[in-house]
């Protein structure tokens, strides 16, 4: 049997959950055995239809009155209550932040090896995975040993495809829970400002690099980003200049951004952006350098300085804009 | 406070990753190296929290003899120790990492040198992991909160935040903790010129550490496919402008 730990807010089910329990419909095929899913949360608000069309046969719903904030700890050990209980093969979970962070907790407990961030596995002994390095820009084949194997799912490694079970069964499971396991647990929460468009989210994404010049000098990509309904981001080495925060970055080790329209402005196209930016739709180019290796991921390009071309941009959209309201 | 940084020493890749005949590796010939960028934080927040509340810091990695030019950069930065875990340069799995930074810490307590709080980078830039730092906690007892972007020590408590979906999580734990932070945190500092001759002549403290065997094992690496595209040219300089707004009527963007 195979067990997906399955994320979910207030009923949702998270669509990285999903993309895992299609990658694990697939193992399972290889290896004839049921798909099952552990999810921590309250009882009325399971979404146990919605795991029943993506090919869950039976829900284990983790039930204890401290869960009601995310407790790493506390999940991770209801994890392995639960498989000592029903003895899965494999158990996954999507490589989320929370799902790589359980799934470590788990190993740690367990005593197991953790294959994080997946996009392939093969069943055998060992099994045979294939595993993202720096953020996606390479591949690594490895072996994974283990009396029962842990890995988590890359992000959109695969997409999401339902394929329904006949029927799911639903089981509560009260795990022994001590104090040490809410040592770490959240003590609050702060919503994020509503109004601002979010990087992760843009349909259009204007991005700056070194190449912008400076901080005053990213004022007409905000312009640019206004006029379009966009976010702006930017760089690493914008960041680590200090003209931007790094809440902008896209890239590796900042955000990861999936727009319709990534407009890269004075960017020479560093593997560890470029990875950040992989899901973008399009992108366009602004840059002086017409052999920049950002070139070869754009879609289209203009040559120029993004202190020119920017302004210019922004007046003829302008000029569009003003038309269309005329 | 006594605060613990631990590092790994990754190749600076530039825009193009080639690897090795055997395809073990990057390809290093034509590279420098670096720190992972979420541990060069961690290596400036331990500064930060000893020069504000005093206390020690050492830097720790596990790796080839020429980790000590990684071990070096942190003491430049005002790091007080440095402590190299040597490797003979093969890649050591999570868990086995881990085992040995376990060893090295109880080493220390042993001698009289307890942390308050042992500092990750949240994964490793190259391998990725996830988990070398929440297996150091689950071994030595300690409480970890992962991905922090922000963090205060009040009273013997580190009040630790993370990113959630645009908004902060807030978690407080006792001290001692482990900690695994994330770019952006800080902005670390450059280097002074007395930092680097300093950091010259101060003592690499060397233990080498049995190597316990991999239960996750590299076969090898390879890149991913990727398509070259042959981006359309639309123009040169701000005269282009108008041909691109056209793309971005004809893209349903232009508003």
């Amino acid at each position: 049997m195979i067990l997906g730990l399955v994320e979910h807010d207030r009923g949702e089910l998270d669509p990285l959950s999903l993309e895992m329990l299609t990658f694990s419909r697939r193992l399972a095929g290889r290896l004839e055995a049921p798909v099952e899913a552990v999810l921590v949360g309250e009882e009325a608000s399971l979404p146990v239809e919605e795991l029943r069309r993506y090919g869950v046969s039976a829900l284990h719903s983790v039930e204890h009155p401290r869960l009601g904030d995310y407790a790493p700890e506390a999940c991770a050990e209801s994890v392995v209550q639960l498989m000592a209980a029903v003895e899965p093969q494999v158990v996954l979970a999507s490589a989320s932040d929370r799902g790589n962070e359980v799934m470590a907790h788990v190993a740690a407990r367990a005593n197991l090896p953790l294959a994080a961030n997946c996009i392939d596995a093969e069943p055998g002994e060992p099994y045979f995975v294939t595993r993202v390095r720096w953020g996606g820009s390479l591949l690594e084949e490895a072996h994974l040993s283990g009396t029962v194997k842990l890995l988590t799912v890359a992000e959109h490694a695969l997409s999401a495809e339902e394929s329904p079970a006949d029927a799911i069964r639903h089981t509560p499971f009260t795990p022994v829970l001590s104090d040490e396991e809410f040592r770490v647990q959240v003590s609050a929460r702060v919503e994020p400002e509503g109004d601002k468009v979010s990087l992760p989210t843009a349909r259009v994404v204007v991005g700056g690099g070194r190449g912008v010049g400076s901080s005053e000098a990213f004022a007409p990509l905000d312009e640019l980003a206004e006029l379009l309904g966009g976010a702006v981001g930017c760089s690493r080495a914008v960041t680590g200049l200090g003209w931007r925060p790094h809440s902008d970055q896209i890239g590796q080790t900042g955000t990861r951004i999936a727009p319709d329209l990534y407009i890269a402005c004075g960017i020479s196209g560093a593997i560890q952006h470029m990875v950040g930016c992989k899901a973008a739709k399009r992108i366009l180019v602004i840059n002086t350098d017409p052999n920049a290796p950002v070139l070869v991921r754009a879609d289209y390009a203009v040559i120029g300085d993004v202190n020119e071309v920017v302004p210019a941009l922004n007046a003829e959209l302008r000029k569009g804009q003003a038309g269309g309201a005329a | 406070m006594n605060v613990l940084a631990c590092v790994k020493r990754v190749p600076a890749t530039a825009s193009r990753i080639a690897l090795t005949p055997d395809e073990q590796e990057i390809d290093t010939r034509f590279l420098a190296f670096t720190v992972s960028p979420h541990e060069e934080c961690a290596v400036e927040e331990a500064v930060r929290l000893t020069e504000a509340d005093g206390g020690t810091s050492t830097v720790l990695t596990l790796g080839p003899d020429a980790a000590v030019e990684q071990l070096q950069d942190a003491l430049a930065l005002g790091i007080g120790r440095a402590v190299l875990l040597e490797t003979d340069g093969r890649e050591w799995d999570p868990a086995a990492t881990a085992g040995a930074i376990v060893e090295a810490v109880r080493a220390d307590a042993a001698a009289g040198r307890e942390y308050d709080l042992l500092l990750f980078g949240n994964e490793a830039a190259d391998t990725g992991d996830y988990q070398v730092g929440i297996r150091v906690a689950r071994a030595l007892g300690l409480p970890c909160v992962t991905g922090v972007k922000a963090l205060e020590i009040e009273d013997r408590t580190a009040i630790a935040r993370r990113e959630l979906h645009g908004g902060w999580e807030v978690f407080e734990v006792p001290l001692p903790a482990v900690v695994t932070v994330k770019e952006g945190i800080n902005l670390p500092r450059y280097p002074s010129i007395p930092g680097r001759i300093r950091a010259k002549k101060q003592p690499i403290e060397r233990i080498t550490p049995d190597w316990p065997g991999n239960s996750l094992v590299k076969v090898r690496l390879k890149l991913p496919a990727e398509e070259e595209k042959h981006a359309e040219i639309l123009g040169h300089g701000p005269e282009a402008a108008a041909r691109v707004a056209n793309v971005l009527t004809e893209l349903g963007l232009a508003r």
